[in-house]
């Protein structure tokens, strides 16, 4: 019996079975969770948190870390709000976030991947040097966003779905294909499973590299896109903190910290289950400073099962 | 009378029955090898005595007294010393601190280093090993490395010590102070289990040897009398093998690689060599001597500082290992581990990640393909894996290498194959089967390149031999001319008169 339930937990799909698990129990429990309003609520507000999870997982996979994600999320979402005031311009608005956003990444990349400055240590920089630019353009305040069609990009629906919810899952269709499919998704995780073995094998390993921190400059700025659109303004201070909660997602779903490891899959169950569990405390009324102690301790877990796991897995 | 005795052992891992009921015991002051194809139980063996790991039945007993060691320090205390293949020491700290970490003089609760380096010395300078106990272990050799961790079992007066391939990173001079220093042991008393694959070694110095295979005792042999290096290679692959080189004569066609005046930051001075179509060509010296290095360079792994490299008269300028891959020049690293597979990846995976270039239309990867190459080289290199899906860091040394192998030969047209120590931890059987892979791509009028420290495999297997000494290649051997005494006579350095002064 508890081998079975051993087995099960440490197997290739512990988490999912957890997650089925507790949002069977959730869904009983706790009052007006099952809800279509507050599933679609909950699903909107992990948009962030899920879109740029989406390439933390490519980068994480290949060994790196990326802490600059939340301020390139906000500095994205000014650049958006400023063009398309200053030009009148929507679409030119959102291209210039989309290839500031870039830009960032491309930076990041170069830095890392050329210039062989730790990554940790370079997204740190660009961190303060972004959230940094963002506070300069604005002054410090938040720019309103003088034409409403930009707001109706958060607040359109298709079926019934707002918009924002339809991009995170089109996105997750899209890099769970790029992850398993190309080569470029393939190369990232043997970077990440050995970098000296993946570069004597051909794989060009710097432009990889780059590429994913170019990439992942991308995906925060459709998130930031949204983020703006959503608050109705571009927030210099916006997605502050936003980097350890997608860090926390990518690691509940399984993805390694040392590298070669990851899974779309596993990437949206910890999405989900770091938004079902604010969604829950907020419908228990539970104090917000106790969530802070509960998403604590939701990722020790997590990453204790996923010790445990490789341990299993490990010992042959 | 001290003896090591183990009955029964067994030990099962899913899927695999690692060792069953194997049994066998050795007196003190005897040198006991324990020999088998990778894959035998040996490993298994040594994890259990070291307390890594427990036996599902049996037991381990010392003088009687049977060992319920449930981790390693339980077995350091019972007296039990491994010394792995991957050793364990603190780079950054001293010989002395290494040799008495846990276990420091103290004087007032600070560490008296005047007698910590002291009783180091001494006990150093006991087992005859000629090593600083200040100096830092990131600073010693692998050899002298392996030294200080047998000094560590003598410094805690260990009654068994167990080697794990000691020799395999090992020059033949570091060897040899191996050799005396397990002579030594002996003489005191202690119990020495010496895992192997080289037969010479066992011969020269064990009393007795255990022979494992499939989990098994194949064999057991209380004294060495009457033992042959056919019956111990028969009792290990339970076949008999009569040549494991299987030489044949090969033509050798047109100029294939072409290095000229190539030189780098580990190669100082500029080193030029041809390697032929059809031709299998030695490097050998002995370690440090710069094969490695200079296969890197030609390969473009490292930056070279100067020389041209020429596939088919075409020049490749500056080389790295994707336009050297391009170009059909490809290479099995020397340390297999650190530069060669990717961990946590399938054995499809591993075998695709060079050549999927050519067949992953817009980036596009073709999975049915993919899985349609690695069952094709699994089953014509014989690869044993349970399937094309198992992480490759489960794969034993030697199919490791066969997907090495099999990563090259899936690309379209290589030209010129660089194999730094192709059999480096390898079996007897599976060497037999590396070495017909290399004939089979000589045949076909790839240029092997093959690196080697291994005398005879050099002498065995190769067409033509250069020999390297102080980073430079020192001298040419045809397969006519080529003897253990000529080649090793080449690669020994001149110490009384240095070759750059010569040339000069």
């Amino acid at each position: 019996m508890t081998a079975t339930i051993k087995r099960i937990l440490l197997g290739e799909q512990g988490l999912l079975v957890l997650f089925v698990l507790a949002f069977a129990v959730v869904s009983l429990t706790v009052p007006n969770f099952l809800t279509e309003r507050n599933i679609l609520g909950l699903l909107q507000s992990v948009v962030t948190i899920g879109i740029v999870a989406c390439t933390m997982m490519f980068c994480l996979a290949s060994r790196d870390f990326d802490l600059s994600v939340g301020s390139i999320v906000a500095f994205a979402g000014m650049v958006a709000v400023m063009v398309s005031n200053e030009t009148g311009s929507i679409p030119l608005g959102l291209l210039a976030a989309l290839l500031a956003g870039t830009l960032v990444g491309f930076v990041n990349g170069v830095v890392i991947a050329k210039l062989r400055i730790n990554a940790l240590i370079t997204t740190l920089a660009t961190m303060q040097i972004v959230r940094g630019l963002a506070l300069i353009a604005s002054d410090g305040r938040a720019v309103g966003i003088n034409d409403p069609a930009f707001y109706s990009l958060a607040l359109s629906r298709f079926f019934g779905v707002p918009t924002p919810v339809w991009i995170m899952a089109i996105l997750f269709a899209i890099f769970a294909f790029v992850l398993n499919r190309t080569v470029f998704g393939r190369n990232t995780l043997a970077i990440g499973g050995n970098p000296e073995a993946s570069r004597l094998a051909g794989v060009d390993v710097d432009w990889g590299r780059i590429g994913i921190f170019a990439l992942q400059g991308l995906v925060c700025a459709v998130a930031g896109i949204l983020l703006a659109s959503r608050i109705t303004s571009g927030q210099p201070n916006a997605a502050t903190g936003l980097e350890l909660s997608v860090i926390s997602a990518c690691v509940l779903g399984g993805v390694s910290l040392a590298g070669g490891r990851a899974t779309m899959s596993g990437v949206i169950v910890g999405v989900l289950i770091l938004g079902i569990a604010e969604n829950v405390m907020n419908l228990l009324n539970i104090q917000a400073f106790y969530q802070y102690v509960v998403r604590g301790l939701i990722l020790l877990f997590a990453v204790l099962l996923d010790t445990l796991r490789s341990r299993a897995l490990g010992r042959r | 009378m001290a003896f090591l005795d183990f009955s029964g052992l067994s030990k099962s891992y899913p899927g695999v029955r690692a060792l069953s009921d194997v049994g066998f015991s050795v007196p003190a002051g005897h040198v006991h090898g324990l020999m088998g194809e990778n894959g035998a139980g040996k490993s298994t063996l040594i994890r259990i005595l070291s307390g890594d790991t427990r036996a599902d039945e049996g037991a381990i007993r010392i003088d009687g007294v049977e060992q319920r060691s449930s981790s390693a320090r339980d077995a350091f205390d019972a007296g039990v010393v491994v010394v792995h293949q991957e050793l364990q020491l603190v780079p950054d700290l001293s010989v002395a601190e290494n040799l008495s970490l846990g276990r420091f003089p103290r004087r007032m609760g600070i560490v008296d280093f005047r007698a910590l380096y002291a009783a180091v010395g001494r006990t150093l300078a006991e087992i005859g090993v000629d090593i600083d106990p200040r100096a830092k272990v990131a600073s010693l050799s692998i050899g002298e490395r392996q030294m200080v961790e047998i000094a560590k079992a003598v410094m805690i007066d260990a009654r068994v010590i167990a080697l794990d391939e000691p020799t395999s990173s090992l020059s033949s001079r570091e060897s040899e102070i191996l050799f005396r220093l397990i002579g030594r042991l002996r003489e005191a008393g202690k119990i020495i289990l010496y895992v192997s694959h080289r037969l010479d070694e066992i011969f020269r110095l064990c009393d007795g040897c255990t022979v494992l295979r499939d989990g098994q005792l194949a064999a057991h042999h209380p004294t060495m009398e009457g033992v042959t290096r056919e019956t111990l290679v028969s009792e290990m692959v339970g076949r008999e093998i009569s040549d494991i080189w299987g030489w044949r004569p090969r033509q050798a066609g047109a100029v294939r690689l072409s290095v000229e005046g190539i030189a780098g930051t580990r190669v100082p001075e500029p080193q030029s060599f041809q390697a032929r179509a059809g031709e299998i060509l030695g490097f050998f010296g002995l370690v440090g001597a710069g094969r490695s290095e200079l296969m890197r360079l030609v390969y473009g792994a490292d930056p070279a500082a100067a020389g041209t490299v020429r596939i088919d008269g075409e020049t490749l300028s500056p080389v790295t290992p994707r336009r050297a891959i391009c170009a059909g020049l490809v290479l099995c690293p020397e340390d297999r581990k650190a530069d060669g597979i990717v961990q946590g990846r399938s054995v499809a995976e591993n075998i695709a990640i060079s050549s999927r270039r050519h067949h992953s239309p817009m980036g596009l990867v073709r999975p049915s393909r993919e899985a349609e190459t690695a069952d094709r080289f699994i089953a014509s290199l014989r690869i044993r894996t349970p399937s094309r899906r198992q992480d490759i860091v489960n794969l034993s040394g030697g199919n490791q290498q066969k997907v090495i192998l099999a990563r090259w030969l899936s690309e379209p047209d290589v030209k010129v194959l660089i194999v730094d120590e192709p059999t480096r931890g390898i079996d007897v059987g599976a060497k037999a089967e590396i070495y017909e892979i290399l004939y089979a791509l000589a045949e076909k009028g790839i240029a092997v390149v093959v690196v080697s420290s291994e005398l005879p495999e050099v002498i065995g297997i190769c067409d033509r031999v250069l020999v390297m000494c102080e980073r430079r290649i020192a001298a040419e051997f045809a397969r006519g001319d080529l003897s253990e005494a000529a080649l090793l006579a080449a690669a020994l350095p001149d110490q009384a008169t240095p070759r750059f002064a010569q040339k000069a």
